[in-house]
């Protein structure tokens, strides 16, 4: 699972890179009959941050549920490094993992989705504690990957007693407390300020540039794809599919700066029509 | 106790006594000599002293109120007594009714220990049933659908008429304890039911994305998310558990030998010793206090960190 990581530290991307994942002809119907995917084909590459910008409801949650393994596709395929994952029972996803082939991912909701009834740093260590590692060892990671996002010395506090954007961090530090390879992140800043998001989406960057990871990240935000991705795939209004993909070729580390120089406008302005013309197709 | 709130709180919390008038009322108080406040009303500005000494306030006047009124009635039930001379066989003053809690205390006591053993054992196994039973119907529609409906039976038959029943079928301990949870168990049930649903659909997918089994699901997620629920539900069922206990008792009536405090009240009632009545239904009373009072603390200890409850008015 690792070692897909520990290969690709490299922060800048070529298409020679070879995909995590891919999608091929994934489509999603829900029980209620509605279609959320419909022949959705993308391939995500090692070391991207990429970002799905779409409006609501075009199926973008959809699409990271599916990576996550929190729903299986209608039709289509989803595969992991070039292997594509056999169904299994959804009860033994567990055992199946390994046999899938499917590196563990982080995922960040749109709320910071804490125990409420546990410290920060409990709250932090719960996937190792799922995935049985011994709780000394746990709670040694724990701290470190809170230490990561600035938070070391709440460790002990209750998520009431955090703002929002902390709570958010908490999050992000629980995500990546399992070191994974892929990194999902569904709308994680929609909730908050505009000061705390753009804190946020830089230390982001910042954690991004320092581990090393695959991020899919979900928005509806123009600015904020722009901002944080080096590709950003336009999905559709639902049924969800890709309606074209737009590379944000501005240097990293981007800051200040880069978000009021003339080239962010420029991909802002390009981003924007995209989204326009993706909105129209479906009318 | 640090508050944002700059202006000073109504001191009385009834809802027409508001801001000003609750200054005005303090003064008041310290007129007649009742209030505790040695210095002048408090003023909009003052900061710490005055949002403490208003906080003092309210809690001596949360105290004081109930037992002035208490002061009052018993005032009031003596003089009633006293001048229109009525007979104690038919309602005796409070003097005799005290001077009865004492003089009966060996037998009261012994009584109070039967009831409070019923309700506790009530309490105990309809916190066991109820609990087990909604995490039974949380792991299997089929056992939910199959045995819910019976819960809401048990639960709408009035246990007055089930306990005769009962009596009939069970030796008399028993069946005093089966009404207690009876009517205690559903509360619990209801609630711990309602918690174990409520539980935040994102922390169920995050335990699935770690692969957690449903064991761990369930100790880990399920049964904190439903604790508040459960403390909820546990604290109408301790007043239930007592009333059901009661119910039964007066039930069986004469038949006891060792009984609780209920039994205490029906052979008083043949004996026309109503002083007693009086006693054993004050002694029944403290005790459902007693129990609200130690399910509220247990409630508290257990939610004080987390829970939104019980967190009021702390930063």
């Amino acid at each position: 699972m690792t070692e897909i990581a520990s290969e690709h530290t490299a922060v800048h991307q070529t298409a020679a890179t070879p995909p995590v994942v891919t999608f091929q002809g994934v489509v999603k119907r829900f029980a209620s009959g509605t279609l959320a995917l419909d022949q959705l084909d993308l391939a995500i590459r090692n070391g991207e941050f990429v970002s799905l910008l779409g409006p609501s409801g075009c199926g973008k949650s959809t699409a990271l549920r599916l990576i996550a393994g929190l729903a299986e596709p209608t039709r289509g395929s989803i595969s992991w490094s070039g292997t594509p994952l056999p169904t299994l029972p959804r009860r033994r996803r567990r055992v199946g993992r390994g046999a899938r082939n499917k590196p563990e991912v982080g995922f960040v909701f749109q709320e910071p989705t804490l125990m409420p009834w546990a410290t920060v740093v409990r709250n932090v260590m719960l996937p190792l504690e799922l995935e049985g590692v011994e709780r000394r060892l746990a709670t040694k990671r724990a701290v470190q990957a809170l230490e990561r996002v600035g938070l070391a010395s709440f460790c002990d506090s209750y998520p009431r007693e955090l703002s929002g954007g902390m709570k958010m961090r908490v999050s992000i530090a629980r995500a990546l407390v399992t070191d994974p390879p892929l990194l999902l992140m569904d709308e994680p800043f929609a909730a908050l300020d505009e000061i705390t998001r753009f804190k946020l989406n830089d230390d982001l960057l910042e954690l991004w540039r320092a581990v090393g990871r695959t991020v899919i990240f979900v928005t509806h935000s123009v600015f904020e794809s722009v901002y944080l991705s080096n590709r950003i795939i336009v999905m559709t209004p639902r049924p969800g599919r890709v309606f074209t993909e737009l590379a944000v070729d501005a240097p990293y580390p981007r800051d200040e700066s880069f978000r009021t120089s003339a080239e962010y406008a420029r991909h802002c302005r390009i981003a924007s029509q995209a989204l326009s013309r993706a909105m129209a197709s479906a009318l | 106790m640090s508050n944002a709130d700059p202006r000073p709180r109504p001191w009385f919390p009834l809802p027409r006594l508001r801001g000003r008038v609750g200054e005005g009322a303090v003064a008041a108080s310290q007129a007649r000599g009742t209030g505790p406040l040695p210095n002048p009303p408090p003023q909009a500005g003052e900061g710490m002293d005055n949002r403490a000494t208003g906080a003092i306030t309210i809690r001596w006047s949360r105290i004081a109120l109930p037992i002035m009124t208490l002061a009052l009635g018993v005032a009031a039930w003596d003089l009633v007594v006293r001048v229109k001379d009525i007979p104690p066989f038919i309602l005796p003053g409070p003097g005799r009714v005290a001077a009865t809690v004492v003089s009966d205390w060996p037998v009261l006591w012994d009584s109070l220990l039967v009831t409070l053993a019923t309700t506790f054992y009530g309490l105990a196994l309809a916190l066991a049933g109820g609990v087990g039973l909604a995490i039974l119907f949380n792991q299997s529609r089929l056992i939910e659908h199959s045995l819910y409906p019976y819960a809401v039976i048990l639960q709408v038959t009035p246990v007055v008429a089930v306990a005769p029943l009962l009596l009939i079928y069970l030796p008399q301990q028993a069946a005093v304890l089966a009404c207690a949870w009876i009517v205690a168990f559903f509360p619990i049930l209801a609630n711990t039911t309602l918690g174990l649903n409520s539980v935040d659909r994102n922390l169920v997918d995050l335990f699935e994305i770690y692969g957690a089994s449903r064991i761990k699901v369930l100790l880990r997620l399920k049964l904190p998310a439903a604790l508040p629920y459960m403390l909820g539900g546990l604290k109408i069922a301790g007043g239930l558990s007592l009333v059901g206990a009661v119910v039964a008792e007066i039930a069986a009536g004469s038949a006891g030998a060792g009984s609780g405090l209920a039994y205490r009240i029906a052979e008083s009632a043949y004996r026309l010793n109503i002083a007693r009545m009086f006693a054993a239904l004050i002694l029944l009373s403290i005790t459902g206090i007693a129990i609200f009072f130690a399910l509220s603390l247990a409630s508290y200890l257990l939610l004080r960190r987390w829970h939104e409850s019980a967190i009021a008015g702390e930063p």
